[in-house]
């Protein structure tokens, strides 16, 4: 079982990792984060889902998603 | 669990300048990543052009000198001469590399200098606000080229990774793009394939990376990957230029 986390602060709402997930399980949040961004969210109901492919995180450019498997 | 991706230790934990999408964050995060495969991060120094590159020394924990602008080549080529173990990459943009710097990076390339090139191509001057660069796109429209860039008076784009191969000095020269995740693993191997190039004592390697920006471009920095795609990729293509496999040069 794998999933992903994004550091919020880090994040500045480019939305690659929504974008390119095959999953479809990362989704914009409703809450700003420090800097002002809407950040990217993992949706921790579909946990199951993820298979730790690292394509979230290969095309993040703020380095901000630390996957796990 | 254990953690399979997380920020390569050559990389600061520092939030970067860059606009929200801009590719220059996975550039370096793919030459942190290399440097740590490899392990010389600790004889590494980078030297960053000017440009939107220019706070490397922000994000690497690394030995940086900041060139005049245009000038990183030849910066690298004295540092090492000076100091031959160590390993040396300049970072440059396109104003910096194709246009200010043309002279410097043609002749450090026909000198065969030991030194590795990352060069980010987004076809723009992206840290001035946007002038037309000399990579700029025939049509394409900048704070410099309202209507459009015209072959007429500006000529064409310069395909700076196809005109570096010419030359005898050069071991290594791509094009790379960084749009999708198959081209960011495909950059990371040209990257890794730089770095090796110069620990081998080649010769001068250059990685020309297809970058977007999209602040620049005025769309969304989805639409931006889209149009890098759509637009770049058919005039600049993608591929290995020049791959030097042994030492034919003494």
């Amino acid at each position: 079982m794998a999933h992903i986390v994004i550091d919020r602060d880090r994040c500045k709402g480019c939305y690659f990792c929504i974008e390119f997930c095959p999953r479809n399980i990362i989704r914009i949040s409703q809450e700003h984060n420090r800097i002002g961004y809407f950040p990217a969210e993992f949706i921790e109901e579909e946990r199951e889902r993820c298979t730790g492919c690292k394509t979230c995180a290969v095309m993040c450019p703020d380095t901000a998603i630390e996957v796990f498997k | 669990m254990n953690a399979i991706f997380k920020r390569p230790d050559s990389l600061k934990d520092t939030i970067t300048h860059f606009c929200p999408g801009c590719t220059h964050g996975i550039a370096h995060r793919l030459i942190a990543e290399t440097m740590d495969e490899l392990g010389i991060a600790d004889r590494t120094i980078g030297i960053p052009g000017v440009g939107c590159c220019v706070f490397l020394y922000n994000y690497f924990p690394i030995d940086v000198l900041e060139a005049p602008h245009g000038r990183a080549p030849a910066c690298a080529t004295g540092m090492k001469r000076a100091q031959p173990d160590k390993i040396i990459f300049a970072y440059q943009g396109d104003g910096d590399m194709a246009a200010i710097g043309t002279s410097e990076i043609i002749h450090a390339a026909n000198r065969g200098e030991n030194i590795t090139v990352f060069f980010i191509n987004n076809s723009v001057y992206g840290m001035t606000g946007g002038q037309m660069a000399p990579t700029t796109l025939l049509g394409q429209q900048t704070t410099t080229s309202p209507y459009g860039r015209d072959f007429k008076s500006e000529g064409y784009p310069i395909k700076m990774a196809e005109m570096l191969a010419t030359l005898e000095g050069v071991a290594y020269s791509t094009r790379v793009a960084l749009h999708s995740p198959k081209h960011v693993n495909q950059a990371k191997k040209a990257i890794r394939k730089a770095f090796e190039m110069q620990i081998n004592e080649m010769g001068f390697s250059v990685v020309e990376m297809l970058s977007t920006c999209n602040t620049n471009w005025r769309v969304s920095p989805l639409e931006a990957l889209k149009m890098l795609e759509r637009e770049m990729i058919p005039y600049y293509p993608l591929g290995v230029f020049k791959e030097r496999t042994g030492k034919d040069f003494l």
